[in-house]
């Protein structure tokens, strides 16, 4: 399979086989400081982005901090 | 002026000068934010997690960074432990602090934190390493549990969260103040600067003012007058209040009063 289809943040994606979690916050624009990733409600530590990959029907949370509380 | 007995806020292993902590929810602008920070000297400020929006314009995190205000995030919008746990990981992830203030909230129209999620979240948390200030009801039993369970300080609520209504029951709160050995930090429910100076003289360690400030006409004016409510409340509680008396008793000398006419003068 040369596609995968996952969700970011609730919507449906289609990505390359093989891209990381490095590969996606850079394609969507994302500063990497101050945002923190989940997979399938684990978190992905920073130190692993660079070698995890987003598979089928994952379910991706990039969160940042807002105003609040 | 500085006058004996001043100390500073001591939570785990960081003291504040300020016992004010900024919550940055409810303010139109980031710009707000900022002014409200500068105007109050807090040096902790929450806030939430959410899913980034790449699209969306200044960082509330950039505001705080250029007033040295380091940041606590928060657990806003859970309501199990279990979520409460991972947004509280994904915060440590994001922003490279262990702090927490953890809320579990159980009902949607109070708001009013979940005791039994709230007690299992901070359990798990502590264990994982994290500095976990709860967002808890003013229940002094409550506040001993969180405490046994190793919370670095209580934040009882003085009335529901964006409320106004001020602190509902001041003896629950002066009770949990009592036992506390870890700071009681009174959270929710202020409404105006004298409800922040009414935490600190039944002695709090310290308040966490959001909407009050936020929500104010004049966020930065609001934050400066309950700053200095805090710290004057804090003075008041230091100091000594005097005992409430049903009767008057005087102030003034009774002796050599001038004689009320007909008398004669001796």
């Amino acid at each position: 399979m040369t596609v995968v289809s996952a969700f970011v943040n609730g919507t449906p994606v289609t990505l390359g086989a093989g891209t990381t979690v490095d590969d996606l916050l850079a394609s969507t624009g994302h500063r990497p400081t101050g945002i923190a990733v989940a997979i399938n409600r684990e978190v992905v530590p920073r130190s692993r982005w660079s070698r995890t990959c987003v598979v089928d029907d994952d379910q991706v949370e990039i969160v940042t901090a807002v105003p609040g509380g | 002026m500085s006058v004996p007995g001043d100390d500073p806020l001591v939570i785990a292993d960081r003291s504040f000068r300020s016992r004010l902590i900024l919550g940055t929810g409810g303010a139109a602008s980031i710009e707000q934010i900022a002014q409200a920070a500068e105007a109050c000297g807090a040096e902790l400020a929450t806030v939430a997690m959410r899913r980034a929006d790449t699209a969306s314009r200044g960082s509330v995190l950039d505001a705080l960074a250029t007033h040295g205000i380091d940041v606590l995030p928060n657990t806003a919008g859970c309501y199990t432990a279990r979520e409460a746990a991972l947004v509280a990981r994904l915060a440590r992830d994001a922003l490279e602090t262990t702090w927490i203030k953890l809320e579990v909230i159980g009902d949607e129209r109070t708001l009013l934190p979940d005791p039994v999620e709230l007690l299992a979240a901070a359990e798990e948390l502590v264990a994982d390493g994290f500095v976990v200030l709860p967002y808890a009801s003013d229940d002094p039993v409550l506040a001993r549990r969180l405490e046994q369970a190793g919370c670095a300080a209580v934040m009882p609520l003085g009335s529901p969260i964006g409320s106004g209504l001020g602190i509902r029951n001041p003896h629950n709160i002066a009770l949990i103040v009592e036992n506390a050995g870890v700071p009681v930090i009174l959270d929710a429910g202020v409404g105006t600067a004298s409800d922040a100076c009414t935490a600190m003289e039944l002695g709090c360690d310290g308040v966490l003012v959001a909407s009050a400030i936020t929500r104010a006409h004049s966020p930065a004016r609001m934050a400066r007058a309950i700053a200095t409510a805090v710290a004057a409340g804090r003075d008041a509680r230091l100091a000594g209040r005097i005992p409430r008396r049903f009767h008057a008793v005087a102030s003034s000398p009774d002796e050599g009063r001038v004689p009320p006419a007909g008398l004669p003068f001796s």
